[in-house]
């Protein structure tokens, strides 16, 4: 019912292009996913946390914000706006501040952190990927994600990735079975969700066991035990990618390994136009496996 | 020449037969009705919620290829030694002095080859029982019959009995005529008498008692084996959310279809909640402290098939007890004994006289030769067999719903098909998005 | 004489040391210092063994005791001696509620007053107090003695089933099916015994017997009102 991608690059040099490699991948999974398309950019550090924001209304939305903001928080901001988008970046310690600004205005708060940018809408992979000019954009790693709806709205907040930590997100194809109990629990742990995914959910539990002391791995092996349903994951954290499916493992997912980079696809052609693919190691992940590359 | 036309007999709605019957019957012997059983009256039920499959959106998974598991594990909160059982239907309290030692040795033979627990009930552990249930929960009740620190340490846990479903506030009474030598010196009365059970423990009042009650139990069983609270259901939210501050491993709620060997027929059928109504509050309850999973819920009161658990466990319950069903799969009422129940004054499917000892079946008696007509091998099987159907079913439910451990049934994956029930659960009423009284 | 001080030692490991204990042990003299009102203390003991605590205990003291012979230098909470199977308690102060509840053997001797529901329940424990009792006593007992030296509360024998119960002093009001009822040879006898063995300075003739009408023994209408 999705399709998704991830990209982590282990050489340098190859950097600047990693919004033009996730892109064309992306693309390639549009059959998968009609309904919404989006994507996680690890770029560089900047000045302060990075803020994504999202406004059906970014011409009214996004006027004069980095004043108001500025002056709600008492501190320098700056924003960058990029369609229906906007990158803000502010002190760290400002966070709350800013979270209760945004609270009552016609905006959303996509995503926070310290090199990470998400990008989402409703709308072809395509389209999604011009109106943001995914394309140009650098970085290390980078996930991302098409959308076919399965039960929760096609909305810009129902699009993948989710993010529910700084730094921290998460695309997934398939369907949970368990995670209305579970959604229920992480609200009382401080997780509450934004919209009615089952990923939102898979995203908070991760954020969840990270934030209360486990390691990307480990995370990853509590979904084995604490979710049910189909799924292939690919989370992205500050440091790197990690990649889990289901126990029975119906959902597809294909890797492809060489000296200058780790890709999953949801099907190989996704890797078509990747540098040395021909050459590359390519093997579909094992069920109730974790794998995961991060820098040290 | 014609006859004027006549008024047909009519029979009023609100003075039935069977009301006039009663009246007559109260008449003319000044005592209330006891009988046994639970609440007979139609009440909204798990009959009334349907599960919504798998298709499109979700995936089911392949029926005895990938697995779907039942365990659960009862008490680990504090207990060293929690209670593992392989299946999720437990089988309730019912003493020996109800039953006939027979009886409670098919229940510990058929629970323990189906990987599950049975429990003692108001009148002490018997060897029967003791024997051969492999886990044995051992009840705490008000009367304190055979009560003894020897037993209590050769349980697998304790069973604190606040209410249950058939009459939740009330005690006893069951009448002489089962009051044999032997069930009487396990109790330490006289012979033949009535016996009057207390609605209240003796010693301790209310939940801050209660936590220090639990406190002594843990400190005589060296905190080894997990302590259960059982209430029957009346206000679910408060009395679960109490029984876990007051340190319970495991609260068991028993809505009013919930059996009892003897009790005034008002309060089976006037006083308490139906099992449907009274799950949401509790795991409500769990939720809220923060202790759903940690303290487990266990449902009873008219689980009757794998559905019903299914259904139960959606609601929120980690496992069911069922103890009506269990007689009716061990023989009780069973229609081969037709000629002596129409002998009662009765019918096969209809017996309630539990307290007069009776049974035709040989279950609910301690007459030594109606007992012997129970095999306790062969229904024993029957026990294990229809546990097996209800784990069986349950697991095609719980498939079908995408689920590879039914614990992960859930309350979105159901519907009700009546307003009634939809309130109750929870749960939109079929083919609408809509939940009574839910507010957005 | 062994010291355990749950002021430096946790309840459940001074429970567990005296629990520990066996027939067999040389070590049969114990002292607990500094109970200070704690809850479910010396409880489940199996051994017979003498425990001194020095000081006044919480709920549940004794409870379930079995063979071991338990002194309280001070008053007891709610329980003491609940359930207990066989041994001896003697509470050297007052008993709060429950005293003895349930009780199916051993004696338990209350140096001071007892409060309500003593005896609740009693399935053949022997109870002598020395000083008064609460209301309530003796309520639904079935088996053993009770022995009250001074004067009762309301509603004493309440339910009774075949529980004995003998009152020096007064008697405040006797509860459902409870009446007052021959002393014989064999009830002086008894109560010499139960004195004696309590430290009682009291005569069994200064005693008067109460115990069941057997009225509720089979439910008739026009006791209907008792229920």
């Amino acid at each position: 019912m999705c399709g998704i991608v991830g990209l982590y690059l282990k050489r340098e040099a190859l950097r600047p292009e990693l919004g033009a490699l996730l892109s064309d991948m992306l693309v390639t999974m549009s059959d998968r996913g009609p309904d919404s398309a989006g994507i996680a950019i690890y770029g560089d550090e900047g000045p302060g946390l990075k803020l994504t924001l999202q406004s059906d209304r970014p011409d009214i939305a996004f006027d004069g914000l980095a004043e108001d903001l500025g002056r709600a928080i008492g501190a320098e901001v700056s924003v960058r706006v990029i369609d229906t988008h906007a990158v803000v970046s502010l002190p760290h310690e400002r966070i709350a501040a800013a979270r209760d600004f945004f609270s009552d205005k016609d905006i959303r708060i996509m995503s926070a952190g310290e090199r990470m940018e998400i990008y989402k809408e409703v709308g072809t992979p395509q389209s999604v990927v011009k109106r943001f000019g995914l394309g140009s954009m650098a970085g290390s790693h980078g996930i991302g994600h098409t959308r076919m709806a399965t039960e929760s709205a096609v909305t810009t907040l129902g699009a993948h990735p989710f993010s529910t930590d700084i730094d921290q997100c998460l695309v997934h194809n398939g369907s949970l079975s368990n995670h209305n109990y579970l959604r229920r629990m992480l609200a009382r742990r401080g997780y509450a969700a934004q919209s009615q995914n089952d990923t939102e959910v898979a995203a908070s539990y991760l954020s969840w066991r990270m934030g209360s002391g486990a390691t990307l791995g480990e995370a990853l092996e509590g979904t084995l035990a604490d979710l049910d349903g189909f799924f292939t994951f690919v989370v992205g954290t500050e440091k790197g990618l990690g990649v889990v499916r289901d126990p029975i493992a119906c959902k597809p997912a294909v890797m492809a390994e060489t000296e200058d980079y780790v890709a999953f696809g949801s099907e190989y052609r996704a890797f078509s136009n990747l540098p040395g693919i021909d050459a590359a190691r390519v093997w579909e992940p094992e069920p109730a496996t974790v794998y995961f590359w991060e820098r040290s | 020449m014609k006859d004027t036309p006549k008024t047909l007999p009519r029979y009023s709605a609100t003075f039935t037969p069977e009301v006039n019957a009663e009246i007559r019957r109260a008449a003319a012997t000044g005592i209330y009705d006891i009988r046994g059983g639970g609440a007979k009256r139609r009440v909204p039920h798990f009959d009334d919620l349907l599960f919504l499959g798998a298709s499109m959106s979700r995936y089911p998974l392949e029926g005895y290829r990938e697995t779907c598991s039942t365990s659960v594990t009862l008490g680990a909160r504090f207990a060293k030694t929690p209670v593992e059982l392989a299946i999720p239907v437990t089988i309730a309290g019912m003493s020996f002095g109800a039953l006939s030692g027979q009886a409670k040795e098919a229940l510990g033979r058929g629970a323990t080859l189906a990987g599950t627990s049975t429990t003692t009930g108001d009148g002490g552990m018997t060897e029967e029982e003791r024997g051969h249930s492999a886990k044995l929960v051992y009840q705490y009740l008000p009367s304190r019959y055979g009560m003894n620190p020897r037993d209590l340490r050769r349980a697998d846990a304790i069973e604190i009995v606040v209410g249950q479903g058939a009459k939740p506030g009330g005690g006893g009474m069951l009448l002489g005529q089962k009051i044999s030598e032997r069930v009487a010196g396990m109790r330490d009365l006289p012979q033949g008498i009535d016996q009057r059970s207390a609605c209240r423990h003796p010693d301790w009042t209310g939940p801050d008692d209660l936590e220090i009650k639990i406190l002594e139990l843990r400190e005589i069983t060296g905190w080894q084996i997990p302590i259960y609270v059982k209430v029957g259901a009346a206000r679910p939210y408060y009395d679960t959310a109490l029984a876990a501050k007051a340190g319970a491993d495991v609260v068991v709620i028993d809505g009013m279809q919930g059996g009892t060997a003897a009790t005034q027929d008002v309060f089976i059928e006037h006083v308490g909640l139906p099992t449907l109504a009274a799950i949401r509050p509790a795991v409500e309850a769990l939720e809220d402290l923060g202790l759903r999973r940690e303290v487990q819920l266990v449902v009873s009161g008219g689980i009757r098939s794998g559905a019903d658990v299914a259904k139960a466990i959606a609601l929120g319950a980690d496992a069911v007890s069922i103890g009506t069903a269990a007689l009716v799969a061990l023989g009780d009422n069973d229609p081969a004994w037709e000629a002596e129940y129409q002998a009662l004054g009765t019918t096969a499917g209809a017996y309630d006289d539990w307290h007069e000892g009776r049974d035709p079946a040989g279950i609910t008696t301690q007459d030594p030769d109606l007992a012997a007509r129970l095999d306790p091998v062969a229904a024993a099987r029957r026990l294990y067999n229809y546990l097996s159907v209800l784990t069986l079913e349950t697991q095609t439910i719980a498939r079908a719903c995408g689920k590879s451990h039914v614990r992960n049934l859930e309350p979105e994956d159901l519907c009700a098909l009546t307003v009634e029930a939809a309130a109750m659960a929870r749960v939109p009423l079929a083919g609408t998005s809509w939940v009574p009284g839910q507010v957005f | 004489m062994s010291t355990l001080d749950l002021a430096e030692t946790s309840l459940r490991d001074v429970n567990a040391a005296l629990q520990s204990l066996n027939g067999t042990t040389n070590q049969t003299a114990w002292e607990v210092l500094n109970p200070r009102g704690a809850h479910a203390l010396a409880v489940g003991l199996d051994a017979p063994v003498e425990v001194r605590v020095k000081g006044s205990t919480g709920y549940y003291c004794a409870g379930m005791n079995a063979e071991a012979t338990i002194h309280v230098e001070g008053s007891a909470g709610p329980g003491v001696a609940e359930n207990m199977m066989s041994g001896t308690v003697v509470i050297e102060g007052d008993a709060s509620q429950y005293a003895g509840a349930t009780g199916h053997g051993g004696l338990l001797v209350v140096k001071g007053n007892a409060s309500s529901r003593c005896g609740i329940s009693m399935k053949g424990i022997d109870i002598v107090v020395h000083g008064n009792i609460g209301h309530m006593a003796a309520f639904m007992a079935q088996k053993g003695n009770l022995v009250v030296l001074g004067d009762t509360g309301e509603a004493l024998g309440d339910s009774i089933y075949e529980a004995r119960l003998f009152v020096r002093g007064s008697v405040k009001s006797l509860g459902a099916d409870c009446i007052e009822k021959e002393m014989r040879p064999e009830h002086l006898e008894l109560l010499a015994g139960l004195l004696e063995r309590a430290g009682a300075d009291a005569t069994p003739e200064e005693f008067r017997r109460y115990g069941s009408a057997r009225q509720l023994y089979h439910f008739h209408v026009d006791n209907a009102g008792a229920y």
